[in-house]
């Protein structure tokens, strides 16, 4: 029988914290630059001329089609080679973080588009003409009258996907980023505790993500109030 | 100068021409009732005369200012022409107040106090000063194209668009809305009505123009279009809604 030994999560615990911040940072700036990037994209994909809403269309149909571990990987290996074909410094790595941001925010910033793009077209075509109609500009309809709405309308599905990054934060132990999931695998492999840390691991991303899609349901009923 | 001007105005949904060679004027003070049946082009009409709809062929002037010109600065000349929907089309996320606001605000640079007493002037006027702190899906329908219109107003237009104003009515609010519009009328708003109601138009109308197919067939003053309409088209049309 296996004899469970939990001392070994207290004893790696600041190896284990700073693995849940720096998932937590990359988190917050994926979230941030993903939903920032994504409505751009959505607007975009939206507009009516083609030269800017097919590349915006190409951009995303391309990075939905590939896999995200491969999208890490890819930026791993060409970031570095991008930024220093600018700075024609060569061999200056960018480090396992920057390069996860980078294809982080990309790849969110793709899904986040079709989140939005559905938000701002569930809004009906009446609205922004109001909005026109009353003097407001393009981006004064956007920002006051269509946008609003549609985050409202989004806010579930984004939150939804919010969980899914959170959790997707992990794999980038294939760049060796010491995440929290790369931090309890370490712990594992110098203890022999691979099991406990690993259940440990899963607790807690269970009890986050539950509070987290509890919190957006209550939010929901908050926001819900206002109509 | 008339504030309204359509000369040979076009317009094709693809191959589906819906506005044909459509030229009417609107003078300064005047009230013209456009009608005609469902799909007659009529809301794609009105919604050209504020740059809403494109249009492909002619001109529409508006105050002297082509509509349909690249070079023309749309939200400058929008924000001087008020427009009522059918659909109210109140912001539904925004207090009524701030539905009042907004525009007087973000456009015309107006102070949130100064747009605030306009407003709520606007909205004493049309009776619902109560509801100022309410959102619009708290109103009733009749209610809250009365806001529609004190929104409209709000921005000083020098011309006010309807397009079926009060299609969307339960039948018991519809008059609520008409007498707004009436007393509107009777001040000397220079108006633009899409709409079925004829007891509108007898009432205050100046001039009456039909629609069918995206043609205009009649354009004519109100007693002629009452008394004596020439088109068969306009008889059927009139003679099947005046019966109910």
């Amino acid at each position: 029988m296996l004899e469970f030994d939990w001392g070994v999560i207290w004893k790696y615990r600041e190896a284990l914290w700073d693995g849940m911040l720096t998932s937590l940072q990359l988190f917050a700036i994926a979230l941030a630059g993903g939903i920032f990037f994504g409505t751009l994209l959505a607007l975009a994909r939206l507009a009516p001329w083609k030269l800017v809403s097919v590349p915006a269309a190409g951009f995303v149909n391309l990075i939905r089609s590939i896999p995200f571990i491969m999208a890490i990987f890819w930026f791993y290996f060409l970031t570095p080679m991008i930024v220093s074909k600018f700075t024609g410094q060569q061999g200056e790595a960018v480090g396992p973080f920057t390069s996860a941001v980078v294809a982080f925010i990309m790849v969110e910033s793709a899904y986040y588009s079709e989140i939005v793009r559905a938000g701002i077209q569930s809004i009906p075509r009446g609205q922004p003409a109001a909005a026109y109609a009353l003097g407001l500009n393009y981006w004064q309809s956007m920002g006051q009258v269509v946008l609003p709405q549609a985050f409202r309308n989004m806010l579930p599905v984004m939150l939804t996907q919010a969980v899914i990054l959170f959790q997707d934060t992990s794999l980038v132990y294939v760049v060796a980023l010491k995440d929290f999931l790369g931090a309890a695998s370490k712990a594992g492999q110098l203890t022999g505790r691979i099991v406990e840390l690993y259940i440990f691991v899963a607790v807690v991303f269970f009890i986050l993500c539950f509070l987290a899609s509890h919190a957006v349901k209550r939010l929901q009923a908050r926001l819900a109030v206002g109509r | 100068m008339p504030m309204i001007e359509l000369r040979n105005v076009s317009k094709w949904y693809g191959s589906f021409q819906v506005l044909d060679d459509c030229t009417t004027r609107v003078g300064k003070g005047e009230v013209v009732v456009v009608c005609g049946p469902s799909g007659s082009g009529k809301s794609t009409l009105i919604k050209a005369v504020n740059g809403l709809e494109p249009f492909q062929k002619g001109e529409i002037l508006v105050n002297g200012v082509s509509v349909g010109d690249p070079k023309t600065n749309l939200p400058k000349l929008r924000a001087h022409i008020g427009m009522v929907f059918q659909n109210f089309e109140l912001f539904p996320h925004m207090s009524i107040t701030r539905n009042l606001t907004l525009g007087q605000v973000k456009v015309l640079g107006r102070s949130q106090e100064e747009a605030e007493a306009k407003g709520l002037k606007l909205l004493d006027r049309v009776g619902l000063l109560s509801q100022k702190d309410k959102f619009p899906g708290q109103l009733s329908g009749g209610q809250q194209q009365r806001v529609a219109i004190a929104r409209a107003l709000s921005m000083d237009p020098i011309a006010m668009l309807f397009d079926e104003p009060t299609s969307a009515l339960d039948p018991e609010m519809i008059n609520e809305v008409l007498d707004v519009m009436v007393e509107l009328a009777r001040e000397g708003m220079t108006m633009m009505v899409v709409t079925h109601e004829m007891g509108f138009a007898r009432k205050v109308a100046h001039r009456v123009v039909f629609m069918d197919n995206g043609q205009i067939v009649e354009d004519c003053t109100k007693d002629e279009f009452f008394g004596s309409v020439r088109s068969e088209r306009a008889q059927t049309f009139l003679s099947k809604i005046l019966h109910h």
